[in-house]
């Protein structure tokens, strides 16, 4: 099979929105939190516990759905405690970010062993999976229903999530007093916005995205939990919202993008390439994109440039 | 439910009826500054009303004492009848206050209307009906003639379309006062005409405007009476039809206590810093340097006054290499330094004492050795080409710390943990130690105590009088540069306005009539500020 082939082909593509999903609901936990001005930068992490708390809380309930909701419960949490630390105990939010990104590295390894009894792998919990949907209609469709249809329930959500996102932000009033508090806090507070309220939000729904992208780990797109399962998607997710321009559709996109190179990985790893080169893949797009992007905002912002400049000075005397 | 609580009718309170008393206010900040003494001012509903004062009188502190922004340390605020604490701004607009601040508080991406309804959101429940928001923006607009397009992205809009926006949002909140700071420093003379017609046109439907301006001829325009403040007191509440423009610049311009320095007489040298017809226009088109062009000589001291804004910064900033000019030259000795990096006009003996020592002052976290040697880091005299002799420079803070008398318990704590004068003074001493041929001194003194002032104009007049330092001084403290200057320029709106050869012969009237552009000399006058043909 050629390369062409590979890539046409409807498990490629199905492959695709498999390796999307979760760089998406990180994407989502990015933009949200971006959209109210704050930088969450332990997306990493809420997923990686999520991703524990789902296998673990499912294996003792004995129910999937179950899980999901603890995993769901402690990624808002997670918001939470990172938001109460940043916005009440003023701790600095990329150091705070980093230490629990680090923490929860070794922290879900050893509260695995705790409750398990396991290292490395959860394979011997029996944790449950969330279900695949089929979907009638789509399904009997040829070649569209084999790439669409019959993705984890969680794929479906990831994609609901994405269109309410944007009915979230510029459709409601509490959207509106986000995009307001995230570009401009003191105007919001100057028309009586609570502005630490509105990023005590925004982190704890980043919380909630970032949990489900970690519970779609390990008990979708694997049915175990491994040390280190998110690999970086939490770091891809952020730089998919920074790429879509913090805008759903965008996110959306450049999530799809992302999860296009992992499968390229996946897919040539079965070519005789070296693996470790092609894991890189992802990586490298993330740098080209980035690079990419801030070039075009800097050409888009040329003719204001020095405005902008200005505008800056202003911030840092405020500050 | 929000909505109704603040909703209320403009029409409630008789026009005419004082409508907003503050009376016996004084406030003083925490560095010791008496900003405002026993201040008594009040205003009817449906006027205009200016606030007149030089910079630093006191008027943004009462404004923002009326906005909730401080408190007041003693004094009433009688709104609408009714005694009231005022303890943020969102207890200002709930009484119906709005404030346009000279600096917008926008969100730029975000459209003209989401701006304006934000916190008030039309719509049923949770959901934000964006048409119902620009309908009512369009409609507010209608209603005062304001010429601005709901839907477009604030980003997109010139800075007097801004300020719209500013006024559509504390009309939107039905505010019935509203407090202008200085809101023509920002606009075209064509967008402060429209300005001034909205006014009236707020004011003949029963709205109030307190409107802060140092400028007359504006004031004359549109304002109905005027209260004036100068150093933290008021000075009266006039008609503005019973005072000529004199009348208020007299009022306005004036030192309360005249404190002498005596300095020996100037015997100016050769000319060593020269500009000629320096233009530059900011980041917001306004012109800031309008064919600027005087000479320094060696061993006199040129003072720049005139009211904030009017350039002085611009100017600094261009003779110093820190802005491009747009047009025009700077030369050093004879030599063009226009374009050249404030490191490469330094290193030609020019030394800058910025007007903002937190920022371009000094390294606050650095310790104060560190910020005396940063202009000489290169060198010789501090050690070889890469590394600093420890014992050099600390040999050298020493003697610097000694001979500015700057307080602290060892040169090597960082310069924040000092008062605002040993500040200023670890700022002046890096300055002048290197006994520069040109001195700029850009706010040398200000907000500093009296001791520390008083070494900082010894200093200033012993360099230019013994070591033929050439000086530069701008300042908005008129006693200073009335008593520092030998000459004097004076700026206004860019330009110069007037020079004077010999500021003994100078009165603050005249002064005054000069800084606010109601007199200002011919060309010929002003080419007595040229000693030298370039």
């Amino acid at each position: 099979m050629n390369v062409g082939q590979l890539i046409f082909s409807t498990t490629f593509l199905a492959t695709v929105i498999r390796m999307t999903t979760p760089i998406l609901f990180a994407g989502l936990a990015g933009l949200i939190a971006s959209q109210a001005g704050v930088m969450n930068l332990a997306v990493e992490s809420i997923m990686l516990t999520s991703a524990l708390a789902g296998v673990l809380i499912s294996a003792w309930t004995g129910s999937a759905w179950i899980g999901l909701l603890g995993a769901v419960l402690i990624g808002i949490g997670m918001g939470f405690i990172i938001a109460y630390t940043a916005f009440t105990l003023h701790a600095d939010m990329v150091l705070n970010g980093v230490a629990f990104n680090l923490m929860m590295t070794g922290g879900t390894m050893f509260l695995m062993y705790v409750a398990t009894g396991q290292k490395g792998t959860s394979t011997g919990v029996p944790s449950k999976v969330l279900p695949t949907v089929s979907i009638p209609l789509l399904r009997d469709i040829p070649y569209v229903g084999e790439v669409l249809s019959g993705h984890n329930v969680l794929t479906y959500i990831a994609m609901a999530f994405t269109v309410l996102m944007f009915y979230f932000l510029f459709k409601t009033k509490l959207g509106l007093r986000i995009r307001m508090v995230g570009e401009n806090p003191a105007a919001a507070e100057s028309v009586g916005i609570n502005s630490k309220k509105i990023k005590y939000l925004a982190m704890c729904l980043s919380g909630m995205f970032a949990a489900f992208g970690g519970a779609y780990m390990s008990m979708a797109y694997m049915s175990w939990f491994q040390n280190n399962i998110t690999a970086g998607r939490g770091f891809i997710g952020m730089a998919a919202s920074a790429l879509g321009g913090n805008m759903p559709l965008g996110t959306l996109m450049a999530s799809l993008l992302f999860g296009v190179a992992d499968a390229v990985a996946n897919t040539i790893s079965s070519l005789n390439l070296p693996s470790e080169l092609v894991s890189m893949l992802p990586y490298v797009i993330t740098i080209i994109g980035l690079v990419y992007y801030s070039i075009y905002l800097g050409r888009k912002k040329a003719p204001s440039a020095k405005a902008g400049k200005g505008a800056k000075k202003e911030e840092e005397k405020t500050a | 439910m929000k909505q109704e609580m603040i909703h209320r009718d403009p029409d409630d309170f008789p026009i005419g009826e004082e409508i907003l008393r503050m009376s016996g206010i004084t406030k003083v900040y925490g560095n010791g500054v008496l900003a405002n003494e026993n201040v008594n001012f009040s205003v009817k509903k449906g006027e205009i009303h200016a606030i007149m004062g030089e910079n630093g009188a006191g008027k943004s502190t009462l404004m923002k004492i009326l906005f909730g922004n401080e408190q007041p340390d003693r004094g009433e605020i009688c709104f609408k009848g009714r005694t009231q604490t005022i303890e943020s701004p969102k207890k200002a607009v709930e009484l119906g206050i709005g404030m346009v601040y000279q600096h917008f508080n926008l969100a730029e991406s975000l459209t003209v209307a989401e701006n304006i309804v934000v916190g008030q959101e039309p719509g049923r429940g949770i959901l934000f009906r964006q048409k119902s928001a620009y309908d009512a923006v369009e409609e507010l607009a209608r209603k005062y003639a304001f010429d601005i397009d709901p839907k477009s992205r604030v980003r997109d809009l010139s800075v007097g379309k801004k300020q719209k926006v500013e006024i559509l949002k504390i009309l939107y909140r039905n505010s019935e006062l509203i407090i202008l700071d200085e809101p023509t420093a920002v606009l075209t003379p064509q967008e402060t005409e429209e300005l001034f017609h909205q006014l009236l046109l707020l004011k003949q439907n029963g709205y109030t405007i307190i409107f802060i301006s140092h400028k007359i001829n504006e004031v004359k325009t549109i304002c109905d009476r005027m209260t004036i403040i100068r150093a933290g007191k008021t000075r009266g509440t006039y008609e503005i039809s019973e005072l000529s423009a004199n009348d208020i610049s007299v009022l306005m311009v004036g030192r309360d206590v005249v404190q002498k320095i005596e300095k020996p007489a100037a015997k100016p040298g050769k000319t060593v810093l020269s500009a000629r017809d320096l233009r530059y226009r900011n980041e917001h088109g306004a012109v800031m340097l309008d064919g600027v062009s005087f000479d320094l000589r060696q061993g006199e001291i040129l003072g720049v006054a005139g009211v904030e804004g009017s350039g002085q910064r611009e100017l600094a900033e261009a003779v110093s290499g820190m802005l491009r000019p747009e047009g025009g030259a700077v030369y050093l000795d004879g030599r063009e330094i226009t374009g050249k990096t404030p490191g490469e006009v330094r290193a030609l003996g020019f030394s800058h004492i910025h007007e903002d020592r937190m920022t371009y002052g000094v390294a606050k976290n650095v310790s104060i050795t560190e910020n005396l040697i940063a202009n000489r880091c290169a060198s010789p005299e501090l050690g070889g080409k890469a590394f600093f002799d420890g014992k050099k420079t600390s040999a050298l803070a020493q003697k610097l710390v000694e001979e500015y008398q700057i307080v602290c318990k060892t040169p090597s704590v960082p310069a924040g943990m000092l008062s605002g004068g040993n500040i200023q003074k670890v700022v002046v001493a890096r300055e002048m130690s290197v006994e520069p041929q040109v001195l700029l001194a850009n706010q040398p003194t200000r907000g500093i105590d009296v001791g520390a002032v008083e070494f900082i104009h010894e200093r200033l007049i012993r360099d230019s009088r013994e070591k033929g330092c050439a000086v530069l001084l701008i300042s908005s403290d008129l006693n200073e540069v009335l008593e520092m200057s030998d000459s004097l320029l004076v700026m206004y709106k860019g330009h110069i306005s007037g020079y004077f050869a010999d500021v003994s012969a100078l009165t603050e009237q005249e002064l005054g009539l000069y800084m606010l552009g109601l007199k200002r000399q011919s060309e010929q006058e002003l080419k007595e500020a040229l000693h030298e043909k370039v």
